[in-house]
């Protein structure tokens, strides 16, 4: 179905403390689009993320990023394509604390370039433009709001002008008006610069707004991958019932247990 | 009995390959350059983190511990006669042994959980993973400069610590109790030598600052990124800091004065 990945994960198996977060996982990303990795919690989305990122190493299997396979990849190497090509946006926004608005946004600038200071100045000022901060330069993060500082957070990662931008849950926690805002700057960077972007979210009708695919993980699989639309139309019972937020369904919404009836008469013989 | 040795051993297991990781980890964060490295600014700010912000403590430490020394060591030696022996006693006692020793038990305490409250701190809220993200590697950015920091700044704080306990001990000694200068500075002067006790105190305390700083970074890096693992890996720094300084002091003052 997709022609043309920026993403591919091969047969990737990973575990987390003795337990299987993906079996044989086997998913590609289109360039160029936004999708959205979607999925109950604790289902591995944003550790999908940090596999792509190379930030995890996977037991069995690949991860091959614009043809680019991480785990051929010496520790220098992985750098370099990370700062080549790569974006994150965390949840926390990760701004450092040390560092105000400005200088978080020309951190990456000052230590990968040998740019003058005043063409860094003229590019933290574009990119804080472009997130509607370029006022709040001489902030420091302890004075942002959550939504300002993922706004930040989001100038930053597009400081080196990636080729793919990883949002991790970035609606969380945030008022209408900042989502709204997040929501239309991830739309916008993605029709303006052309970017890869992979959003790990749990805000389906945010998701849905702006994504061009969805991706559904569930039990370490891939349950579902389409467009929106056709999800919601085709897709299995298990992927209906995760956009539509219904209580009940193929995922139960009653914890595995004996049945009810006996287990409140087997308390009745033993008094 | 079996499940006893399961444990024993697997508990063994985990130390060792923890020692390995330190070990590991402390041989790539020696060496400068590298994704991102810091510069030379960033490891001056260090400096005046670790070593100008210790200064206070160690000062007053040391004056204090200087005075008590001159007043104990006073009281034991005036029963000789031998009380025109205090500077010296007071100076070896610093330069070989308590300088070095307080010292790097005050730096733990001070900067060793500084420093890991602060690096957890900055796991915890991704900040190391973000400069991961871009192609920096936080061991070249941010541990690199704070363990040489913190293995420059060790010695020095040990130096001013004995210099400033040996004025304190003249203070209690010359003003206060009323022992000859000339003695106490004289004698001094003719018993301490450079080599044998000034150099040796300072090899000391240069070990204790890698293995002090070595322990707090890597008890920073290591911390599990919440709230109580923080608050666990700081305890820890001190703990084993402490444990450490004092371990390795027997080890190396048996080396050194080779009497075993």
């Amino acid at each position: 179905m997709i022609t043309d990945p920026y993403v591919t994960i091969k047969g990737l198996t990973f575990y987390r403390s003795g337990r299987r977060i993906f079996d044989e996982l086997d998913v590609s990303f289109p360039r160029g689009k936004v999708t959205a990795i979607m999925g109950p919690s604790g289902t591995g989305k944003t550790t999908l993320l940090r596999l792509i990122g190379g930030q995890l190493v996977p037991e069995h299997g690949h991860v091959i990023v614009d043809g680019t396979r991480l785990d051929g990849l010496s520790r220098a190497q992985l750098f370099e394509l990370r700062r080549r090509k790569m974006g994150m946006l965390f949840q926390t926004g990760a701004l450092f604390t040390d560092l105000n608005v400005f200088d978080n946004i020309a951190f990456p600038l000052r230590v990968h370039t040998n740019l003058s200071e005043s063409m860094i100045r003229d590019l933290v000022l574009m990119k804080l433009e472009a997130v509607g901060l370029r006022g709040a330069r001489d902030l420091q993060p302890s004075e942002l709001s959550g939504g300002m500082a993922r706004r930040v957070a989001l100038a930053r990662s597009i400081a080196m002008d990636p080729e793919m931008i990883m949002y991790d849950e970035p609606f969380t926690g945030l008022d209408p008006i900042s989502m709204a805002m997040i929501v239309k700057l991830i739309k916008g960077l993605n029709e303006a610069l052309g970017l890869t972007s992979l959003l790990v979210s749990h805000d389906v009708e945010e998701s849905c707004a702006i994504a061009d695919y969805l991706c559904i993980l569930s039990g370490g699989k891939v349950i579902g991958f389409d467009t929106p639309d056709a999800l919601r139309q085709h897709g299995n019972a298990e992927v209906k019932q995760f956009l539509q937020g219904d209580a009940d369904g193929p995922v139960a919404f009653h914890y595995p247990a004996s049945d009810y009836r006996d287990d409140i008469l087997q308390g009745v013989t033993r008094s | 009995m079996i499940r006893f040795v399961q444990r024993v051993g697997q508990h063994g297991v985990q130390t060792l390959t923890s020692l390995g990781r330190a070990t590991v980890f402390f041989a790539r964060s020696l060496l400068w350059g590298g994704p991102g490295s810091a510069g030379f600014g960033e490891f001056i700010k260090q400096i005046h983190a670790l070593g100008v912000r210790s200064l206070s403590i160690v000062i007053v430490a040391g004056f204090f511990v200087g005075m008590v020394l001159a007043l104990q060591g006073y009281s034991i030696l005036v029963s000789f006669g031998s009380e025109a022996a205090l500077g010296t006693m007071v100076a070896l006692t610093l330069l070989r042994e308590l300088g070095p020793v307080l010292t790097a038990l005050l730096f733990a305490g001070r900067a060793g959980s500084a420093l890991t409250a602060e690096i957890g701190l900055m796991k915890a809220t991704d900040q190391l993973s973000a400069m991961e993200m871009m192609g920096v590697d936080p061991l070249k950015r941010v541990i690199t400069p704070r363990l040489w920091a913190g293995i420059v700044a060790m010695p020095i704080l040990a130096a001013l610590f004995s210099v400033v306990g040996i004025w304190g001990g003249a203070f209690v000694a010359v003003d206060m109790i009323g022992i000859d200068d000339g003695a106490y500075w004289g004698n001094m002067q003719a018993a301490v030598v450079f080599y044998d006790d000034v150099i040796k105190g300072l090899i000391k305390s240069l070990v204790f600052g890698v293995v002090v700083t070595w322990i707090a970074v890597y008890q920073g890096f290591d911390a599990v990124p919440t709230a109580e693992g923080i608050g666990k890996s700081t305890t820890q720094t001190v703990v084993l800091s402490s444990l450490a300084v004092l371990g390795l002091d027997f080890v190396l003052t048996a080396a050194m004065l080779g009497g075993l």
